[in-house]
């Protein structure tokens, strides 16, 4: 691993007669087959921000769930203040002193703020002397922390960056001296989280501990004294903020594996295949995800588009999967897809020749109670090949194109009786996989294509992916994996942020350069570095 | 993983229910100084014990039958359609409807005429509650239930103000004529010697049968019984394949309210032979539990619906022979609903590690969380 050298610099904020506000010892925690967190370590300085870096599924939530009593650790131990503490639910956790806002708020929305705050840490029978000493309290705390929220508002009318000043005032008015926030930026206006900060740096500076879980990378670099990085579970690093900087905890987030050769000839792209302009979606919250995207693909050519997950990849593959509605255009072959009408569906898409390889295979791509040969023929059911006559399917043909692909693709175990549920990662990627490609699809999305997939299935299915490259089709590579795209894609676009901040050539750049672009930060001239 | 052979959660998961909700109604029988061992004979005597009582077991059944696959059409899309009482009440409408103001010339022609009827009358009540699920969001097990009662104040406003034939104090409408009479099991070729002219069961039973083969065949068979099962077991996966919320909900819901609305060919036009008040009989909610103990497979539907329908025949049968109140009788049919519905996780849970236990005696196995 590369990571070998910053084990020296793993380094302690607080000096060492004052105890750890929080200090982690060998915290691991399992869901099933998966390790959600794996010997975690951490210690955070009283008084300090420390940031909390990762990638969407590296583990950051379930680890300060464990630390709010959501989940009970399978081993390690939880030192609040020096002393060893036993966190068996959050009511424990709030007695510790920790306060959680988490991503998502747990407001009443019908209740007014003062009502909020109280809720569930009324003093007595009568409500009336709580809200009182809340109103009091928060007329306090609004002076000194700019936490400034009418008392008497209801949730539903307020902005969600005052919505989020409610959850802090919440937290503190149940005597919080540690704060931790769950992608607290995620919401907000620029504005909004300009003055968030400026309300983190006054708490830190009564004495507050806080720590801040994000994966954006400018937040870390703006307010914490220390940041750890967080991936597929492990603590990798924990670094002074001072003394690191954007690229190498972008490269840190991201890691590094050893480097998969996909045999590959050169491109020969031919004519334009795929063509976005200014493509808009917004989120059921009304945010919006992608921020006027527009790029091109042309036929035989895999274009592959880089980023931190949770940047708007996701939703450019739903958009042109017809799972998201969006607005702007998208020309296939030079005809408009509709984005936002009766046929901004999957089965249109699929018509137009778009086969799509969800980036969630067990949500999207799979029915997981489904046979194999029910989910090889899931969102081509239509098809006249799987028709008896115009009333039923002709299952024994499901059956029999589905063994094909099993043979074809090497799904083991080779029983297309089985539902989806019992093949493993790697087969089920694989059903889906064998699924779409077999279609033959002018533009083929593949959203995380061997996301849990073991090392011999990821080589079946980057050939079988070069190979549709080469028959002269079209590809859309979404990975979080860096070297899946250096090593897949002729041309590579960075995500950041909803926006596409620039393109490269995999044989004119390097991960430092993406991991720059990934990190919002924009390219200057050429490649200084 | 397969916790537990799919035979035992088929069939000994149900039959262990039954025994435990029989023995607890052995003891209710006891509490009230009865001989239950006499009340299971009679029971099973008046439910199964001759050709009469099977003339009514499957009478009765035919109805769950119709109702059950209802609600199991409906709960392969997710939908919790409660709303069949509304919706064979509806259905009834629609037969008198066809029967009452057309003089048909034979009862095959009126039959098809009258199953059109009940099925459009049923699939309309059930479409209303559909489209506000689909495009409004209105939760359909609320809606549904709602549309129960409006079915039953419409059913009795009709009645009285406008079905009903002048000067009658009944609030049912006339008789239908006997041109349209449904033949009985007693009318039929064969089986008719074993059965007496009363025999309330009719050519209905059979209807029932082909709706059972024509539901499996829907659901498995079909482009469209693909898409309710995958829209059911994912929404999101459904939208990913391209299949309609919108269409999955109310192709469904209209299959649903179709089938409940057929179960008044059975009651009103071979049994009652005229639109009568409250003819369902909460025949709408006992076809929940028949989907439930069914597995909502139309064949256990149909398992389901006989044992319904002896509890129903058998149990009347008791409080006619023995000093047993009608009440307790509905007691231990609510004794096998809760066993077999409600409370199926406790002889499931205790059978899934029993299973599991006879495994690791075998061969040790990987097992995950739960």
């Amino acid at each position: 691993m590369a990571l070998t050298g910053l084990a020296g610099r793993h380094s302690d904020a607080a000096p060492a007669d004052v105890p750890p506000a929080i200090e982690l010892r060998g915290i691991s925690k399992a869901f099933g087959p998966v390790q959600a967190n794996r010997n975690i370590s951490i210690r955070v300085g009283k008084g300090t921000i420390h940031g909390i870096i990762g990638e969407n599924g590296a583990g950051k939530s379930t680890l300060m769930s464990i630390l709010y009593g959501f989940y009970r650790a399978d081993a390690g131990e939880i030192l609040i203040n020096g002393r060893p503490t036993s966190i068996p639910n959050s009511q424990a956790a709030i007695r510790a002193g920790i306060g959680m806002v988490f991503q998502h708020f747990k407001l009443v929305h019908n209740f007014s703020v003062v009502e909020n705050v109280i809720l569930g840490a009324e003093d007595g029978a009568l409500l009336r002397p709580s809200v009182d000493r809340a109103r009091r309290l928060l007329a306090e705390l609004a002076r000194d922390y700019e936490l400034d929220v009418d008392p008497d508002a209801l949730i539903e009318d307020l902005s969600v960056g005052h919505q989020q000043r409610v959850e802090i005032l919440k937290a503190l008015y149940r005597h919080a001296d540690i704060l931790i926030l769950d992608e607290p930026t995620g919401v907000l206006t620029p504005d909004e989280a300009d003055h968030l900060f400026r309300i983190l740096a006054n708490l830190r500076d009564q004495g507050k501990t806080i720590i801040l879980i994000t994966h954006k990378l400018r937040e870390i670099m703006e307010i914490t004294e220390n940041v750890s990085v967080m991936r597929r579970g492990e603590m990798v690093a924990t670094v002074r903020t001072a003394e690191t900087s954007p690229e190498q905890l972008a490269e840190l987030m991201v890691g590094r594996k050893v480097l998969l050769h996909v045999p590959k000839g050169p491109a020969s792209p031919g004519r334009t295949v795929l063509e976005i302009e200014d493509l808009r979606v917004r989120d059921d919250d009304g945010v919006e995800r992608l921020k006027g995207i527009s790029l091109q693909i042309r036929a035989g050519e895999i274009l592959g588009i880089a980023g931190v997950a949770g940047n708007g990849q996701s939703e450019l593959l739903e958009v042109l999967g017809g799972i998201a509605r969006g607005t702007g255009s998208v020309k296939l072959n030079g005809v408009p897809l509709d984005l936002a009408g009766r046929n901004a569906d999957g089965r249109s898409r699929r018509r137009a020749g778009i086969a799509h390889v969800p980036e969630d295979r067990q949500n999207l791509g799979l029915i997981m109670d489904f046979t194999a040969w029910e989910n090889m023929a899931f969102g081509y059911q239509d098809d006249p090949a799987y028709q008896k006559n115009r009333w039923l399917m002709d299952n024994e043909a499901l059956r029999k194109d589905a063994m094909g692909k099993i043979e074809r693709f090497d799904v083991r175990p080779a029983d297309c009786w089985l539902p989806a549920k019992s093949f493993s990662g790697g087969n089920q990627q694989k059903i889906v996989v064998a699924r779409e490609i077999e279609r033959n699809p002018d533009l083929l999305l593949v959203g995380q294509p061997t996301r849990g997939v073991d090392i011999g299935a990821i080589e079946f299915i980057h050939r079988r992916i070069v190979a549709l490259r080469d028959a002269g089709k079209a590809v859309l590579l979404v990975s979080v994996e860096l070297d899946e795209i250096m090593s897949l894609a002729d041309r590579i676009a960075v995500m950041f942020d909803g926006r596409i901040m620039g393109e490269r050539l995999p044989d004119q750049t390097d991960e430092r350069e993406l991991g720059l672009l990934m990190a919002g930060v924009e390219a200057t001239a050429g490649k200084a570095a | 993983m397969q916790r537990m052979p799919a035979w035992a959660d088929a069939f000994l998961v149900p039959l262990i229910s039954l025994v435990i909700a029989f023995l607890i109604s052995g003891i209710v029988v006891r509490a009230i100084g009865q001989d239950p061992v006499e009340a299971m004979r009679i029971m099973v005597q008046g439910g199964f014990g001759s050709a009469y009582a099977w003339g009514y077991t499957l009478y009765y059944a035919t109805n769950f039958l119709f109702t059950g696959l209802a609600v199991s059409v409906a709960f392969h899309a997710s939908q919790f359609n409660i709303g069949g009482e509304g919706q064979a009440t509806l259905g009834g409408l629609g037969v008198a409807l066809v029967l009452l103001y057309i003089p048909w010339p034979h009862w095959t022609i009126a039959l098809v005429a009258a199953m059109i009827g009940a099925a459009a009358f049923g699939a309309f009540w059930a479409a209303i509650p559909a489209w506000l699920q689909a495009r409004r969001g209105s939760h359909i097990v609320i809606t549904t239930i709602m549309f129960n009662f409006i079915a039953g104040g419409l059913l009795n406003y009709l009645l009285v103000n406008w079905m009903k034939p002048a000067g009658s104090m009944d609030p049912s409408t006339a008789r239908f004529g006997e041109a349209v009479r449904l033949p009985t099991f007693y009318d039929l070729p064969l089986v008719g010697q074993y059965f007496t002219k009363s025999t309330p069961a009719n050519i209905t039973f059979f209807i029932a049968l082909l709706a059972c083969f024509l539901v499996w065949l829907l659901l498995w068979r079909t482009r469209l019984g693909y898409e309710i099962r995958a829209f059911g077991k994912s929404e999101k996966a459904a939208i990913y394949a391209g299949i309609s919320p919108f269409r999955i909900i109310m192709l469904a819901m209209l299959i649903s309210g179709a089938l409940a609305g057929l179960m008044a060919i059975n009651g009103t036009m071979g049994g009652q032979k005229r639109l009568i008040l409250n003819a369902v009989e909460g025949a709408g909610f006992i076809g929940i539990a028949v989907a439930l103990m069914g597995r909502n497979h139309p064949f256990g539907v149909l398992l389901a619906a006989i044992l319904f329908g002896f509890l129903y025949q058998g149990g009347a049968e008791l409080s006619l022979a023995m000093n047993i109140p009608s009440q307790l009788v509905t007691v231990i049919q609510a004794l096998v609903i809760l066993f077999t519905g409600a409370l199926d996780n406790m002889v499931r849970a205790p059978l899934e590690r029993a299973f599991a236990a006879g495994r690791r005696g075998g061969a040790p196995q990987g097992q995950g969380g739960p």
